[in-house]
């Protein structure tokens, strides 16, 4: 061992002296920083992985809730979030070209290749934004029972999901709405829901083509559909009725789907939010040249690996949140 | 302006090997005492600040012990300290509950992490490894007003109207879940998680700082294996640092969206008065997971700097190599390493499948073999030493004596089977007091003594002081937490207010009696401790540059402290730091006349060098 080395082990770098490692002290700093969020996003997944295995009869079907693209109708799972992973990884790509041409001193190119970064990365956010928007408005809307279990509706003839609006009676409704200005004391109630859990259970009993279907998952891993008669006698047991999610209850199934989904991805998000932020105080630092008069472009290298980092969780977020 | 100071740090940091001069720049009260970012200041912000805090943390253990040891007396010092908690002089139930988190809370974190590993580390690695500062001084600076953020957050959170946290350390949900389920889970909860919060984000910055100025500040010559051992604890408790506090994070941020915006995380079923609340599927012991994830690694968190200021303490002052240096190295790795899969030992009556269970025993009693380890390589280090019996030497041996007691219960408590007669009893809280509460603060004793010269130019502690504040402590603190193991067997459990309604503790009464007043005793020694502290920072004697003949590189620095370490060119290293009493073939010293030879000496020419 070099122990037994006197004077030669002096000029090994490991023998100490400056960068043993061949890194700089803050490129060190950064891998220790994203060790220490790897593990704070490990134990949100494996809070997740422990939750959901807890519930693994019950749990939403990411294909069933993921349908959603902008500015079109229809069927189309994990399309859109399929888009965004794609958009997020060419951002990564647009990131490694802009550390390289940094290596080689070219500053127009990591100007360019900085700008499709950040915008690769407003995308992401965005349309995390949009996905979130969509989450919590809900599209068919479900009955909660008293046992705080959800209760979906489809239709018997094509095997499609049904929405309340497609079957809930219009009953005439006592309730007086009234605003703020209507009185001396006002307070705020809750929003109500489109229909009334009367309303869907009248709507249910007069159309004879929508059955219920439960949170449990049937060998063949789809959810249990229950005759028409055990739909009707299922839905006394209803509760309330929910529309879109929030982080007490949710349409699509267990509440902690819901919880877990608002906070793995909305940390995921805000990390994402900072990298963009980050990304474009190091853009315009690249214009003005700082790095020029500084002779090298370690800090666009720096926040590289952050980005870098936030793509790899996120796609461990897409595969374990929306995959499997 | 601090971008000013920072490239200059970073300008020192680079060309520390070069030999310019070093000039002292202008530097105002503000800077130099404040928001200084020396290491060495920081470090003595860092030891100042956790010993405020220790001292709050034991005069809260003394409160409580009074309570266990004449539970429901009326005492004068309890309506002027608690007030309206006690009333008639009375303490309250949930004061105490109250004072035995807070008390946890301050002494884990404040003083055993924060206190410990904050002032050795800032003050020895850049010393020790031979570098003007730390990799940045601004991170260093950022790191220690973070720590009295939370610290001041944490005292702030004692003058709250129903009380501060009181769901026991480990604040498991759903006490500390739910606002209305005790007086203190309400914004006395809320404020030990902002407090703990900032906690992490400031030892974060501080293990970033240490792991990378060990790695890459290190002076030419100074290779891993040549680090003193204080270095390689600190190292390795900053990895572990960075490794297990995020958890924490994400238990604390998942805590909070279920106390304040109604998620389910840690939450089912719950009835308060009558009234269902809406979580539904949550789980406590999933927190219990996640918190001890970080938990156990905590404990090591606590230990591994004392035990490599022991180490260090021990050689220089047995004159003698430490005993096994590589193994001492590789013991602090693998119980970092192990630290990190032992945590279910923690868990094993929540209902965790007995499979599991055993897995835990057994990851839990590998443990013991590189406690053994290092257990073994002090003695030996011990043995045959010319014992210099100063002080820090006093602790460094009593902290190995208390390592030795409490882990042996801990393979009691390591062991499901035997784990589950004892859990949550007495025996536990002796188990954990000493071998990680006496012990690290043994280890802190040892360092403050021992560095003090280094840390107050070079002014030394009051030695007849130092003896008095040891025999004390060192009798007193068996005297609290070894009766405290009987009364465990006994069955008492931990955390109650007070044991009166069971007949089969009443005559453990008179223990509890004789624990609380060694407790009075030793809290009184830590007065002496006090006194020679702050007195020796203004009227200590100065002594030598190098007061007790060690070999490391921080006695090589000038007593005066100023921004950059060392006047002229760093010094270079030349052999491993533990050559004491070295001899050529002949028995003649090194070096003639003097026991030791200084890292910075070059080999000599038929020296032979140690295969250590």
């Amino acid at each position: 061992m070099d122990s037994t080395v006197t004077a030669g082990s002096e000029e090994n770098v490991w023998g100490g002296g400056n960068r043993p490692l061949n890194a700089s002290y803050g490129k060190l700093m950064m891998w220790f920083f994203l060790v220490s969020d790897a593990l704070t996003f490990s134990g949100f997944l494996a809070s997740y992985g422990f939750s959901r295995f807890k519930f693994i009869e019950t749990w939403p079907i990411a294909d069933e809730v993921f349908t959603h693209v902008p500015f079109f109708h229809g069927n189309f799972p994990m399309y859109y979030v399929a888009f965004m992973t794609f958009i997020l990884i060419m951002s990564s790509v647009t990131m490694v070209l802009a550390v390289d041409a940094g290596h080689r001193m070219m500053k127009n190119r990591v100007i360019l290749y900085m700008f499709l970064t950040i915008i690769g990365g407003a995308i992401f956010v965005g349309s995390q934004a949009w996905e979130w928007a969509t989450f919590i408005t809900g599209d068919y809307g479900a009955v909660e029972t008293k046992g705080g279990r959800i209760l979906q509706f489809v239709k018997a003839d094509t095997g499609e999901r049904a929405a309340l609006a497609d079957f809930a009676k219009t009953l005439p409704s006592e309730r007086q709405e009234l605003e703020r200005n209507d009185g001396l004391w006002f307070n705020q109630g809750a929003s109500l829901p489109s229909y009334s859990l009367k309303e869907v259970t009248e709507g249910l009993k007069a159309n004879p083509n929508i059955l219920i279907r439960t949170e449990t998952i049937t060998e063949t891993g789809e959810k249990t559909l229950l005759t028409r008669e055990e739909s009707l006698s299922k839905i006394k047991d209803g509760a309330l009725v929910v529309e879109g999610a929030n982080l007490v209850r949710n349409e699509y199934g267990s509440r902690l789907f819901a919880d877990f989904f608002f906070f793995i991805t909305g940390f995921h998000g805000f990390h994402v939010f900072s990298g963009v932020i980050i990304n474009i105080i190091i853009f315009f630092n690249v214009i003005l040249g700082t790095y020029e008069k500084r002779g090298h472009y370690e800090m666009v290298e720096k926040v590289g690996l952050y980005w870098h980092f936030v793509d790899l969780v996120w796609v461990f977020v897409f595969t374990f949140f929306y995959l499997v | 302006m601090s971008t000013i100071a920072e490239a200059q740090v970073a300008h020192h940091a680079d060309d520390h090997a070069d030999d310019h001069d070093h000039h002292h720049h202008k530097e105002t009260f503000i800077t130099k005492y404040i928001f200084s970012q020396d290491h060495k200041m920081i470090s003595k912000q860092y030891l100042i600040t956790g010993l405020i805090m220790g001292f709050i943390g034991i005069a809260m253990s003394l409160l409580f012990r009074m309570q266990l040891a004449w539970p429901g007396e009326s005492f004068p010092i309890f309506e002027a300290v608690l007030g309206r908690w006690a009333p008639d002089g009375v303490m309250d139930a949930d004061v105490y509950l109250a004072l035995v988190t807070i008390h946890g809370t301050i002494m884990v974190f404040f003083v055993l992490t924060a206190g410990l590993s904050g002032t050795f580390s800032n003050l020895l690695i850049p010393l020790q490894i031979g570098a003007r500062d730390m990799a940045s001084g601004f991170l260093n600076m950022l790191s220690y007003w973070m720590f009295f953020l939370s610290s001041v957050i944490m005292v702030i959170s004692l003058f709250v109207e129903a009380g501060p946290a009181a769901a026991g350390w480990t604040i498991y949900p759903p006490l500390s879940a739910l606002p209305m389920a005790q007086p203190g889970s309400g914004m006395g909860m809320t404020l030990w998680l902002v407090s703990m919060a900032v906690f992490i984000a400031s030892s974060l910055l501080g293990s970033l700082n240490y792991i990378v100025t060990v790695i890459n500040l290190r002076t030419k010559g100074m290779s891993m294996t040549r680090l003193p051992l204080t270095i390689w604890a600190f190292l390795v408790t900053a990895i572990i640092g960075v490794i297990s506090f995020p958890v924490l994070l994400s238990a604390a941020l998942l805590l909070i969206m279920d106390r304040s915006f109604g998620t389910s995380f840690f939450l089912s079923d719950i009835f308060i008065q009558g009234e269902v609340l809406h979580y539904q599927g949550g789980s406590p012991v999933l927190f219990e997971h996640l918190f001890w994830f970080l938990g156990h690694p905590e404990v090591y968190i606590v230990i591994l700097p004392a035990m490599g200021m022991v180490s260090e303490v021990m050689s220089v002052n047995a004159r003698k190599p430490i005993f096994g240096y590589r193994a001492m190295i590789a013991s602090i790795l693998a119980i970092a390493f192990l630290s990190t899969i032992v945590w279910g030992h923690h868990m094993f009556i929540s209902g965790m499948n007995p499979f599991l269970g055993s897995v835990f025993t057994f990851t839990t009693l590998l443990i013991a073999i590189p406690s053994a380890v290092k257990a073994f390589n002090w003695i030996t280090t011990l043995w045959k030493g010319n014992l210099q019996l100063n002080a820090g030497m006093l602790f460094s041996i009593g902290m190995v004596s208390t390592f030795i007691t409490g882990g042996l219960t801990g393979i009691i408590l390591g062991d499901s089977t035997l784990d589950i007669n004892v859990h949550d009893t007495y025996f536990v809280v002796a188990h954990f007091h000493l071998v990680m509460g006496i012990s690290a603060l043994y280890g802190l004793f040892a360092g403050v003594y021992h560095w003090f010269p280094k840390m107050f130019q070079g002014r030394m502690m009051n030695k007849n002081l130092s003896y008095i504040h040891f025999w004390v402590t060192a009798v007193g603190s068996y005297g609290i937490f070894f009766p405290m193991h009987f009364v465990g067997m006994a069955g008492v459990p931990r955390r109650y207010y007070e044991n009166t309604a069971f007949p089969m503790f009443d005559e453990l009464t008179d223990v509890q009696v004789l624990m609380t007043v060694f407790a009075l005793i030793t809290a009184a020694a830590q007065l002496v401790f006090a006194y020679n502290f702050v007195r020796s920072i203004f009227y200590g004697k100065r002594g030598p540059q190098n007061p007790w003949n060690a070999t490391t590189l921080e006695w090589t620095a000038p007593q005066e402290h100023f921004h950059g370490n060392w006047a002229g060119a760093i010094p270079h290293v030349h052999r491993w730091p533990y050559d004491y009493s070295k001899t050529y073939e002949n028995g003649e010293y090194i070096i003639e006349g003097q026991d030791f030879v200084p890292q910075t000496l070059p080999l000599q020419e038929d020296e032979e060098e140690l295969h250590h």
